[in-house]
């Protein structure tokens, strides 16, 4: 058995890799709760991927079948309705898992120097997440699915100039239609997965070039040769970062250690995922959304149209701008101001622990903010909710610009040299 | 050296001789660069680039809508001159109805008595070409030309005349009426006040070619 693991071994690196990046990976021994959502965000990607390839089996992606066959699916398939409430509880578990993800990495400033091309990355994923995610709300091409494709398509006829040559040009036709269903699908199945598994593998490199966050923010890589001996970690670390560094006592191997906090975490997880993929599917409308039982009716225009919640947030910030154009670009700067995120930020201080009071604050309202713009954009439009919507635009933005302001000259708390617990 | 080499196939390379040239440094495993290979350097990646560029084209290309798109989406000839005055005709275009009125004088002078009960009276909702918005909503008076589709929930509504539409809005003898929710537009496509409807019909791209030939789909261009 040696023998034959040497053999491999001297042909393909295998080992070398899986100590590398698992076995002798340093990570912080503090990592909590909230450092479990990258872990969880992989096994949802490979999740919507198998459950996606089994979809495909019995999806017909043409506006004459693709209802039909999504019923069919429900129907008649064994077993084909698990598959797909999987792969459909899967998308909204996705954003739920990313989100919280986003936030962590917030809470602890892992988006700081060294890690601004890691948090970049990560906002490439959720970018390409939501094209992903809007291509693939179209497939089963009921109501919503239509309607929601025409309003977000549209926003690109907003552009000067060349807005609705480049509207046709999306569509394949003068209305969205079976041509934009087939390519909005080879898209949903082949680009965009592909492009998703390639960024994942690019901020796991990442990730492990400048090495795992933690809830103080304090380093656990030092100088090569500023620590004492009884100060360095007795585990056998990988000479990978051992050679550069002198990794600090505060650290345990990823594997088994973090591997099987983050398997507790997923079994808690199935739990949750299991309820609503088997009891409440359509989660009360926000999953999946009621229109979209109606097959696509080019001539009947829901009375509401929503995106689904993952989404809402945004389509409020749209929906507060009263002129088209800026208010398409008003959104897509809410998404690219998270991209700046890194230099927004100027403070030195990592996690919210040790920095000033108005940090935790402006992060909390920043969250309860971005959840009220998700209710504002998933709820049907009332006079006040305007208003409302356009105050909480403000404070979205207001944000940064205050985490601008006030990281400049921060009155923060004394740091802790090594990892507290 | 390659001159060399390929004259003398059966012979040593002469690199050891040529290879002060094109020598590598210690830090550095690019041979170091003559003016010569910088040009060679560059010129292959710019054609490289402009081979990028063309085989993008048909990738690029092939997004735009097909043969048959195209010609489920193609513009739509229709002769007008059958129409009598007051008479309305129905044809299709995109799927959708396309209708045209030859409106009497006494309608188009009707046209402003009712103004206040519109919603957007001067079509300042961009729901018609530049072409149309004016008081008719039309290229020529006397023709009109609307999209039958009710801006509320795409009904398609009906047309009422001889005072039957006098029912739904107080001293308008003319209208469509949409029997879906019950929006109300005049014989210009406007939408009256307090229906479902948010904005007035819609009046697609057209233009004349002759007096009796209507083409629908496309404007003339400005000149």
């Amino acid at each position: 058995m040696n023998a034959l693991m040497n053999w491999i071994e001297q042909r393909i690196p295998m080992m070398r890799v899986a100590n590398m990046h698992a076995i002798q990976y340093p990570a912080p021994k503090n990592m909590n709760f909230w450092y479990v959502f990258g872990f969880l965000a992989t096994i949802v990607l490979v999740n919507q991927i198998v459950t996606g390839i089994w979809l495909t089996m019995s999806f017909e992606p043409s506006a004459e079948r693709a209802f039909a066959s999504v019923e069919y699916i429900m129907r008649e398939v064994d077993y084909g309705y698990i598959i797909r409430y999987m792969h459909s509880t899967g998308a909204s578990a996705f954003f739920i898992v990313v989100y919280m993800h986003m936030f962590r990495g917030m809470m602890y400033g892992s988006y700081q120097k060294p890690r601004e091309l890691l948090w970049v990355f990560g906002m490439l994923i959720y970018l390409a997440l939501m094209a992903e995610a809007f291509m693939g709300y179209v497939l089963p091409w009921g109501q919503m699915s239509y309607w929601g494709a025409q309003v977000i398509v549209s926003l690109f006829g907003a552009i000067p100039v060349i807005g609705p040559d480049l509207v046709i040009w999306i569509q394949g036709d003068y209305v969205i239609s079976g041509a934009t269903l087939n390519r909005f699908f080879a898209l949903h199945v082949i680009a965009l997965p592909l492009v998703i598994v390639i960024l994942v593998f690019l901020h796991i490199i990442a990730l492990h070039e400048v090495g795992s966050n933690n809830p103080d923010g304090v380093n656990i890589k030092h100088k090569k040769g500023s620590l004492p001996e009884d100060q360095k970690t007795s585990y056998k670390i990988h000479e990978y970062y051992t050679d550069k560094y002198d990794i600090v006592d505060d650290v345990v191997p990823f594997f088994p250690h973090i591997v099987l906090k983050d398997l507790v975490a997923f079994s808690v997880f199935l739990f949750g995922f299991c309820y609503v993929m088997f009891f409440m599917p359509e989660m009360g409308g926000y999953f999946l959304e009621r229109p979209n039982f109606e097959i696509a009716n080019p001539y009947k225009t829901p009375e509401h149209i929503f995106p689904v919640w993952y989404f809402t947030p945004f389509y409020a910030i749209l929906k507060a701008v009263p002129d088209k154009l800026f208010g398409v670009l008003t959104m897509f700067a809410a998404i690219a101001v998270l991209f700046a995120l890194p230099w927004v930020d100027r403070g030195k201080v990592r996690s919210w622990r040790y920095r000033c009071g108005l940090h935790k604050v402006n992060l909390l309202v920043f969250a309860v903010v971005f959840i009220f713009l998700g209710y504002l954009g998933g709820t049907p439009q009332e006079n006040w909710k305007i208003v409302a919507s356009q105050i909480a635009t403000i404070m979205y933005f207001g944000f940064f610009v205050l985490l601008w302001i006030y990281s400049g000259k921060e009155k923060t708390k004394p740091v802790p040299e090594r990892i507290t617990l | 050296m390659i001159k060399t080499y390929l004259s003398n196939p059966g012979e040593k390379l002469m690199s050891d001789v040529s290879v002060d040239t094109n020598k590598s440094t210690a830090d550095n495993n690019q041979p170091q660069s003559s003016d010569r290979r910088k040009f060679l350097t560059v010129g292959t990646c710019v054609v490289g680039a402009v081979g990028a560029v063309g085989a993008a084209v048909p990738f690029v290309g092939s997004w735009q809508p097909s043969a048959k798109a195209k010609a489920a989406g193609a513009d739509v000839e229709v002769d007008i001159s059958g129409i009598q005055p007051g008479q309305m005709i129905r044809v299709k275009w995109r799927s959708k109805p396309v209708w045209i009125v030859r409106r009497t004088p006494e309608l188009l002078a009707s046209l402003s008595a009712h103004e206040d009960q519109l919603r957007d009276p001067d079509s300042e909702v961009e729901q018609q070409p530049a072409f149309a918005q004016n008081k008719h909503r039309s290229l020529k008076e006397e023709y009109l030309v609307l999209v039958g589709i009710c801006t509320h929930l795409g009904c398609s509504p009906q047309h009422l005349i001889d005072g039957n539409f006098a029912q739904y809005a107080e001293g308008v003898a003319e209208g469509f009426f949409c029997p879906c929710h019950g929006s109300k537009f005049d014989m210009a496509g406007r939408v009256f006040a307090g229906v479902p409807a948010p904005s007035n019909l819609v009046v697609p791209p057209y233009q004349y070619v002759d007096d009796n030939t209507i083409i629908i789909g496309s404007e003339a261009e400005v000149s």
